[in-house]
């Protein structure tokens, strides 16, 4: 939120009401339209969500996926047009919102309970 | 001089669209809501051609009998913010005083602007923040000397500090202009204007928006 009326009435518009709730410790589909060369395709990227800046039209998230024992993790701004949908796979247990822990920690010790297993 | 059309307003803040490709432009949002063009200068009576615009108003209570007579001659209510923009004469003549502006007619989508605000004041500022100096050494002996400028010249020759040594003092405050700008949207209803990067200047102040000196066309695509 922007402390100007009249931004806040620009950024109104630009928040999407089609995409699903989620919370940091969801995992998470992100499908993410992107142009290579001069096609375009939709990209799923699947992973974890660590972090939600919340900002109004400039909330963004942060998916980590470790990808061929590498750790991948993306940036989304939330209210992107590219994102063409976000579909979450599972629901996990966390305590905290920010889940940068999990950098440090590595194959079993990287997992996190889901709710309906709870 | 920049004699291509603008326009002055209020600076509200920052915020970021997206672009129609998808991608995110950081914008600066302008409010020109309360800009009216509240006088004329020709070549006949004032040696060049002008326009004068006004912003914001002005309380009664609070303007002088003097500035009340002026802008009652003009025929328009008194405003906060009075400014001028040289203009050629023929360009002058499409704004009837007492009007507001037309963005779509002054700016198009994408052209380039050049911004123009004072820099937010900082007040007496060290060398080190103002003119980016080291500073001195953390350790080897040095005491009450962290943050100085070291020498500002030489002993007998010439005997005096030179004019404009970088010194401490005041920062900020100051004219900047910013070249070659892109607006981003205009939204005319709503008397805002966007335009994609930083603008200098505090929220709430005034800044000035004009077509491009450094372009072709004012900034416009042909």
């Amino acid at each position: 939120m922007n402390t100007a009326p009249k931004i806040n009435a620009l950024e109104a518009e630009f928040i999407r009401k089609d995409l699903p709730e989620f919370r940091s410790g969801d995992t998470v589909k992100v499908h993410y339209r992107i142009v290579e060369g001069d096609k375009e395709r939709v990209q799923v990227f699947q992973g974890l969500v660590i972090k939600q800046r919340r900002a109004g039209s400039r909330s963004t998230f942060t998916v980590r996926k470790v990808s061929f024992t590498v750790g991948v993790e993306r940036i989304f701004p939330l209210y992107s047009p590219r994102i063409e949908k976000i579909e979450i796979v599972g629901r996990g247990i966390v305590r905290r919102a920010r889940l940068f822990y999990l950098r440090e920690l590595e194959g079993k010790a990287a997992r996190l309970k889901d709710q309906k297993d709870a | 001089m920049n004699q291509h059309p603008g326009i002055f307003g209020k600076k509200l803040g920052a915020t970021q669209i997206f672009k129609a490709d998808g991608n995110v432009a950081a914008c600066t949002v302008i409010d020109v809501s309360e800009l009216i063009v509240v006088g004329h200068r020709t070549t006949e009576k004032d040696g060049y051609s002008a326009l004068v615009l006004g912003y914001g108003k002005r309380k009664a209570s609070r303007t002088t009998k003097p500035l009340a007579g002026h802008f009652k001659k003009q025929g328009v209510e008194p405003v906060q913010h009075v400014k001028e923009f040289r203009l050629a004469a023929e360009e002058v003549a499409k704004y009837a005083i007492g009007s507001k502006l037309d963005l779509n007619a002054i700016f198009t989508v994408g052209q380039f602007v050049d911004a123009q605000g004072f820099t937010r004041g900082r007040g007496f500022t060290g060398v080190m923040r103002r003119w980016s100096f080291a500073g001195g050494v953390g350790s080897h002996g040095t005491h009450e000397y962290f943050r100085h400028g070291g020498s500002i010249g030489t002993n007998m020759t010439p005997g005096r500090t030179l004019p404009n040594v970088k010194m401490a003092g005041h920062y900020g405050d100051e004219k900047l202009t910013v070249l070659n700008l892109k607006v981003a949207r205009i939204e005319n209803e709503k008397g805002l204007l966007l335009i994609e990067g930083g603008i200098p200047g505090a929220r709430n102040a005034m800044v000035t928006v004009r077509g491009a000196v450094k372009k072709k066309n004012a900034g416009k695509k042909a």
